[in-house]
C-alpha cells in the first residue's frame, strides 16, 4: 500500500493545506468583511453614502473575481515575491489565494448585510445608535448566519483553488505522485482525504448557521 | 367592544400596577412644533408632495393621534420628529429647538430623548430581550450596573420581567411590542413616537398595548405621538387628533370634537367603519312623506359631546309610542359621541328633541310594524 514515506508525504501535505487555506481563509476575513461593510454603506441611501467610491470599488472587485485563478496566480507572481519573498511554496501561495478569496467572500458577505431588514436600521437610529454602532449590533450581527454560510462556501473553494497554486499541498501530492507517476493509490487517498476536509468545513458551517438561526 | 376585553384591558392595567416600579418623576418636556413642513419626494414621472404646509402643535404629555389613509403622508410626518425623516421644506422644533440644523452629535443626543415603536416591532433577532432593550443605554455609554437595573426597571415597567433571556422569536407580537416599548423607554424619553403600533396585533393584544401606552403617559407624564388608520385606536387612548389627507392637514382638535361632529369628508370616511346604518327592514320601508295617521316619524339624534344623552326626557318628548331602534354612544373623554335612531309617534314633540340632543334629523316616515 503506502510507504512509511508517503504516509509522511502525505500527513504533511495535508498541513500545509490546512495552514495555507487557513491563513488565506482569515485574511479574507479579515479583508472581505470590511470590503462588503464599505460596499453595502456607502452604496445609494446607504448610512455612509459615497456612490461614486462605492461604484469604483465595486469595479475592482468584479476586476479580481472576473480573472481566472490560474492567471491571477501568474500575474501576481512580482506582489507574491514582494510580499513572501519568493515565489513558490506555500507561504507564496497564501498571497493569491487570499486576493482571489477576498473579493469573491466579500460578495457574498455583502448580499447577507444587504438582507438585513431596513426596518432595524431605522430603529438602531431611533435610539440614538451613531453609524458604526449601526454596523456592529445590527448590520453584523444580523448577517453573521449568512457570512458564516459564505465564509463555509468560500473556504470550500479555498480548497479546491490551493490543488492550482503547485505550492504543496494535497493537491500538489496528487498532482506529482498520483497524476504525473500514476500511483492510483495516492491519487485515491488524496481525493479522500480532500473529500474528508471539505465535508469537515461544510459540516462544521452548517451547524454554526443553524444553531446562529436558531434564535 | 366586548366584556370580555374590557377585562382582558384591567388585567393587564393591574398587572403593570401591580409591578410599582420606582421610576423618575416625568420630565416637564416634551413639546413638537411643525411649522410649515413639507416633503417632497423626487419620482421618476415628476415630484410628490407627501407633506405640505404641515402646521401644528403637540403639546408636553398629551397623547396625540394622526390619523389618515394609506399614503397620506402619517408615515413621514411622525418621522420628521426625530428625523428619520428631513423635511423638505419648513421646520421642527422640539422643545423650542429647531432640529433641522443639528449635526450628528446633536441628533443622536436628540434622538436619544425620543423613544419609537414600529408595527413590525424592529427587534434585533441576534440579541436577547434583555440585550435588545439594553442597547440604546450600551450606545449611549451607561456603565453596566446602571444599565442593568434600568433594563430591569423597563422590562417590569411593560409586564416582561421573566423574558429577558429569551431571543425575540420565542415571544408573541403582543410581548414583542411590549419589548419594542420598554427599548423606547429604557433611555427615559420625554417623547414617545409609535409608528402603526397596534396594526400588526389581533384586537385583543391591540387594547393591551393601547392601554399600557395609557398607563405609560399617565406615570411618566410623557408625550406621545402616535400614527394610526384605525379610529378605534384614537377614540381609545388619543386627547387630541389631527387628521391627515394628501399631506395636508383636514382638521384637528380634541377626540370628542373630531368624532362628534366630524367636518371633513376624509374624516368622515375614516368614521365610517364605527358607524351603524338605519336597518335594512326599515330602510325598506321608509318614505319621504307622512302616508297614513298611523305612520311613524324616524329621526336620528346626534351626540357631539355637547348634550349628555337624557333617557327619561328623551322617552318623554318621544311620546307614548316611542320606540329606540338602534344606538350606537360612545363615551370619548368623558362625552357622549354617537347617534340615536328612533321611532316617534306622528304626535311626539319633537320641537322639545332639539334640546336632548346635539344634532336632529327626521329620516323619514314609515308604517308601523304590525306587533
Amino acid at each position: 500500500m503506502l510507504s512509511p514515506q508517503m504516509t509522511d508525504r502525505l500527513w504533511q501535505a495535508l498541513l500545509d493545506t490546512v495552514l495555507m487555506v487557513g491563513i488565506s481563509a482569515g485574511i479574507a476575513v479579515l479583508a472581505g468583511i470590511p470590503l462588503a461593510v464599505f460596499l453595502v454603506t456607502s452604496g445609494p441611501g446607504g448610512i455612509f453614502p459615497a456612490p461614486r467610491l462605492n461604484r469604483i470599488v465595486g469595479m475592482v472587485v468584479n476586476g479580481f473575481r472576473a480573472v481566472p485563478f490560474i492567471v491571477l496566480l501568474v500575474a501576481l507572481i512580482p506582489l507574491t515575491r514582494l510580499i513572501a519573498g519568493t515565489t513558490i511554496g506555500i507561504w507564496a501561495a497564501i498571497v493569491p489565494l487570499s486576493v482571489s478569496a477576498t473579493p469573491f467572500f466579500a460578495r457574498i458577505a455583502e448580499v447577507s448585510l444587504r438582507e438585513v431588514d431596513p426596518g432595524l436600521v431605522e430603529a438602531a437610529q431611533s435610539i440614538g445608535c451613531r453609524r458604526w454602532h449601526i454596523i456592529r449590533h445590527v448590520l453584523l450581527p444580523q448577517a453573521l448566519p449568512g457570512i458564516i454560510g459564505g465564509f463555509t462556501i468560500t473556504v470550500v473553494s479555498m480548497i479546491g483553488a490551493s490543488a492550482m497554486a503547485g505550492a504543496g499541498g494535497l493537491g500538489d501530492v496528487a498532482i506529482r505522485y498520483g497524476y504525473q507517476r500514476f500511483d492510483t493509490v495516492v491519487m485515491l487517498v488524496v481525493v479522500v482525504i480532500l473529500i474528508a476536509l471539505v465535508s469537515a468545513v461544510q459540516i462544521s458551517g452548517d451547524l454554526a448557521v443553524r444553531r446562529l438561526r436558531a434564535r | 367592544m366586548t366584556r370580555a376585553l374590557t377585562i382582558d384591558a384591567l388585567r393587564v392595567s393591574g398587572r403593570v400596577e401591580a409591578a410599582q416600579v420606582a421610576w423618575p418623576a416625568g420630565p416637564a418636556a416634551g413639546t413638537v412644533r411643525f411649522k410649515g413642513v413639507g416633503k417632497t419626494y423626487r419620482a421618476g414621472s415628476g415630484d410628490v408632495r407627501a407633506l405640505d404646509g404641515i402646521d401644528m402643535d403637540i403639546r408636553a404629555g398629551e397623547v396625540f393621534g394622526i390619523i389618515g389613509r394609506s399614503g397620506a403622508g402619517k408615515s413621514s410626518l411622525l418621522r420628521t420628529i426625530n428625523r428619520l425623516e428631513q423635511p423638505s421644506q419648513g421646520r421642527v422644533l422640539v422643545d423650542g429647538q429647531d432640529i433641522g440644523r443639528l449635526d450628528e452629535a446633536a441628533l443622536v443626543a436628540l434622538r436619544r430623548r425620543i423613544g419609537m415603536i414600529f408595527q413590525h416591532f424592529n427587534l434585533l433577532s441576534a440579541k436577547t430581550v434583555r440585550e435588545n432593550v439594553a442597547l440604546p443605554l450600551r450606545v449611549a455609554g451607561v456603565p453596566r450596573p446602571e444599565r442593568e437595573t434600568r433594563v430591569t426597571e423597563a422590562l417590569e415597567l411593560v409586564g416582561l420581567k421573566d423574558k429577558g433571556d429569551a431571543y425575540p422569536s420565542r415571544l408573541s407580537g403582543g410581548q414583542k411590542q411590549r419589548v419594542g416599548i420598554a427599548r423606547a423607554l429604557v433611555g427615559r424619553p420625554e417623547i414617545l413616537l409609535c409608528d402603526e403600533a397596534t396594526s400588526a396585533l389581533d384586537p385583543e393584544t391591540t387594547l393591551s398595548i393601547l392601554t399600557l401606552l395609557r398607563d405609560i403617559n399617565a406615570r411618566l407624564g410623557l408625550t406621545i405621538v402616535l400614527i394610526t388608520h384605525e379610529m378605534s385606536v384614537i377614540r381609545e387612548i388619543c386627547d387630541r387628533v389631527l387628521v391627515l389627507e394628501a399631506g395636508r392637514i383636514a382638521e384637528q382638535g380634541p377626540v370628542w370634537q373630531v368624532f362628534g361632529a366630524p367636518r371633513h369628508p376624509a374624516t368622515q370616511a375614516l368614521l365610517q367603519p364605527l358607524l351603524k346604518g338605519l336597518p335594512e327592514d326599515l330602510a325598506a320601508r321608509l318614505h319621504a312623506e307622512r302616508r297614513s295617521p298611523r305612520d311613524e316619524v324616524i329621526l336620528e339624534l346626534g351626540f357631539a359631546g355637547q348634550r349628555r344623552p337624557d333617557l327619561s326626557a328623551l322617552a318623554g318628548a318621544l311620546g307614548r309610542r316611542g320606540r329606540l331602534l338602534t344606538a350606537n354612544i360612545d363615551s370619548i373623554q368623558g362625552r357622549a359621541v354617537g347617534r340615536v335612531l328612533v321611532a316617534a309617534a306622528p304626535d311626539a314633540d319633537l320641537a322639545r328633541l332639539d334640546d336632548l340632543c346635539d344634532d336632529r334629523k327626521v329620516l323619514g316616515h314609515a308604517l308601523a310594524a304590525n306587533d
